[in-house]
């Protein structure tokens, strides 16, 4: 497992190297021209082959490659275009707003989903499988925005209306205190992911209740619980984890929409702000920092998959 | 003794070679499964209405007009007229054409953006999972790569890079889509490469084209369909979030834009916008949500009973 380890872990690096160069195209090379968007609509051409000096756009291409990965290594992106702050600082203030929705509403999520789809799964054929099957499908169908959209009018303009109070206040977001301001769009992200999440945990507990050791199991005549709780449940934890642990980089994302309605600062904001501003720098560290966390937690899955499932190996 | 056992024996193949049982194929028997799912059935109309709807506003037969005033600004659904079912817009345009003319984007996004992935995918599935080694390597290196980068992040960098309209979206879409069908196609030819009919093409002197094009890809085809099916309405998804974030088509109505709009005009009360998209979007990913997963189930052997 120590071998199989050191070389999941080698074959980050190729991973990397990938990314990086196909951020660093899609940016520095197809995209536009940076010192073009720097310098704005009126500059003369001295100005803009200024700009150009100053970011360093006249060296050779591979000479810029190779900054970026610097960049990329040391985690040092330069200043943003717009405000000149430095893009790292920028980051590190937007992760925790992000962490503060994202971490109470993923566990939500999790706890919810993985307890109604181990009820499904146990009830699996019957009315009440088959009622909550059909609810999943249908949210699944519903256009996210449209659950943020619905959610905020009638949570938080038409409910304060009727009952007096304001429960959920939906600006000015205070993150030494961002409780109040993360319950409701923590409800919508659990509705927006529960009907995709319960689905996919059933599928992978009935999976496995069609293996050869569950037949075993019952004809040795264990209960019917121990069956599932004992045998099926252990074995369909590998798909779960799997699934749950790819989705944990996204956490740091937050999710873009859900910010930037309810006036969270968080990472997601910080990317929708600079993607209308032109922000190049800032698009372009945020674009890379969730690669990087991306590639971590896959890293992470299939480290933890080796030590759940011993059988997996690199070939 | 042991002639009465041959006699017997002949007859029971006899029996078996002279019953007229039907041998279906895959298709043929995925259809005749659908069929008997009403459920999939409706859904499977549902699609064909939306496409139907599609070409007909490509055609300019249906809400060429969508750009006329029909009432006031802002008026509420009424049944006076079927364009009022779903009120007008600030300008006074009816809501319903808008809807109908999204459904034209939506389809139009959905097809082209599946009909780029699917080819991108299943070349670097087909090369990586036939050739194997050194040619593998790279395959699954360039898709763990592009699947390392968030989908939504990719997506806006193209579209950025790219500038807004209809032909980015269908790029940026295409382009970012096509992992999940090199990942499955892959598979498939890892599974079928070593098959007893690949081995006996090899024998009759076929060449890697033709044992991938002709003799493993037909028998892979169906994962391509599923998946594809997949692809088509993630995209339409993607449309309206990358409308919301501005990127989406530019001087045309989409379901994104609408639902993108309402975002202001809930607070004013306007609801029927936002409603009308999204029960247009809700009934057509609904549509292809059930009919994806019927089309999953007779199409995969392991999964019939």
């Amino acid at each position: 497992m120590g071998a199989y380890i050191i070389r999941r872990l080698l074959y980050v690096i190729p991973i990397v190297i990938g990314v990086s160069l196909l951020l660093f195209l899609l940016f520095n090379y197809l995209g536009k021209d940076p010192a073009l968007v720097m310098a704005g609509k009126h500059a003369t051409p001295e100005r803009i082959a200024e700009i150009r000096t100053e970011l360093g756009l006249d060296r050779p291409i591979l000479v810029q490659f190779g900054d970026y990965l610097r960049q990329v290594a040391t985690f040092d992106f330069g200043r943003s275009f717009s405000n000149r702050q430095l893009i790292s600082d920028i980051i590190w203030n937007g992760m925790w707003p992000s962490l503060s929705l994202a971490l109470p509403a993923f566990s939500m999520t999790l706890m919810m989903s993985i307890t109604i789809a181990l009820m499904v799964a146990y009830f699996r054929g019957r009315a009440l499988d088959r009622i909550i099957v059909i609810l999943c499908v249908m949210g699944m169908s519903i256009p996210s925005l449209a659950f943020i959209l619905f959610g905020q009018y009638f949570l938080a303009y038409k409910l304060p209306e009727y009952i007096g109070i304001e429960l959920f206040p939906i600006s000015g977001y205070d993150m030494s205190f961002p409780w109040p301001y993360v319950i409701l769009p923590a409800i919508i992200w659990v509705s927006v992911s529960l009907g995709t999440d319960v689905r996919f945990f059933r599928t992978a507990i009935l999976d496995e209740t069609h293996q050869d050791y569950v037949r075993t199991a019952r004809a040795k005549g264990l209960s019917e619980q121990v069956v599932f709780f004992k045998h099926v449940l252990k074995n369909s934890m590998i798909p779960i984890l799997t699934y749950v642990v790819i989705q944990i980089p996204f956490l740091i994302m937050g999710t873009l929409l859900l910010e930037n309605f309810f006036g969270i600062p968080g990472l997601g904001s910080i990317l929708i702000d600079a993607l209308n501003t032109e922000d190049l720098p800032v698009i372009k560290a945020v674009a890379t920092i969730s690669c990087l966390f991306l590639i971590a937690g896959t890293l992470m899955t299939d480290i933890l998959y080796s030590v759940v499932d011993p059988r997996v190996s690199l070939k | 003794m042991s002639s009465v056992r041959v006699t017997t024996a002949d007859k029971v193949d006899e029996e078996i070679f002279t019953q007229n049982v039907e041998s279906r194929s895959l298709w043929k028997d995925a259809i005749h499964r659908i069929k008997k799912d009403r459920f999939a059935v409706i859904c499977f109309w549902t699609i064909v209405f939306y496409a139907l709807i599609a070409v007909l506003v490509k055609s300019g037969l249906l809400v060429a007009d969508w750009q006329a005033e029909v009432g006031q600004s802002y008026s509420p659904p009424s049944f006076d007229s079927f364009w009022k079912l779903f009120g007008t817009d600030i300008f006074g345009r009816s809501v319903m054409s808008k809807v109908i003319y999204g459904a034209y984007v939506a389809m139009s996004v959905g097809l082209v953006s599946t009909l780029i992935a699917v080819p991108i995918g299943v070349f670097f599935g087909a090369v990586g999972g036939y050739f194997g080694g050194l040619i593998d390597e790279f395959v699954v290196w360039f898709y763990t790569t592009v699947s390392s980068i968030p989908s939504i992040i990719l997506l806006s960098a193209i579209a950025f890079v790219m500038g807004k309209g209809l032909l980015t979206l269908y790029i940026a879409i295409g382009l970012t889509s096509w992992v999940s069908m090199a990942r499955v196609v892959r598979g498939e030819f890892i599974k079928h490469k070593s098959r007893e009919y690949v081995i006996a093409a090899s024998g009759l002197g076929a060449s890697h084209l033709s044992k991938i094009f002709k003799h493993i890809l037909p028998n892979v085809f169906h994962q391509v369909i599923i998946v594809g099916t997949i692809i088509f309405q993630s995209a339409i998804r993607y449309e309206v979030i990358l409308s919301y974030l501005g990127l989406g088509v530019q001087g045309q109505p989409s379901w994104g834009i609408m639902i993108d709009d309402a975002k202001l005009e809930l607070s004013r009360g306007v609801w029927w916008q936002l409603t009308g998209a999204t029960f247009a979007m809700f009934a057509l990913l609904l549509a292809f949500n059930i009919f994806g997963d019927t089309l999953r189930d007779s199409l995969d052997p392991k999964l019939k009973q």
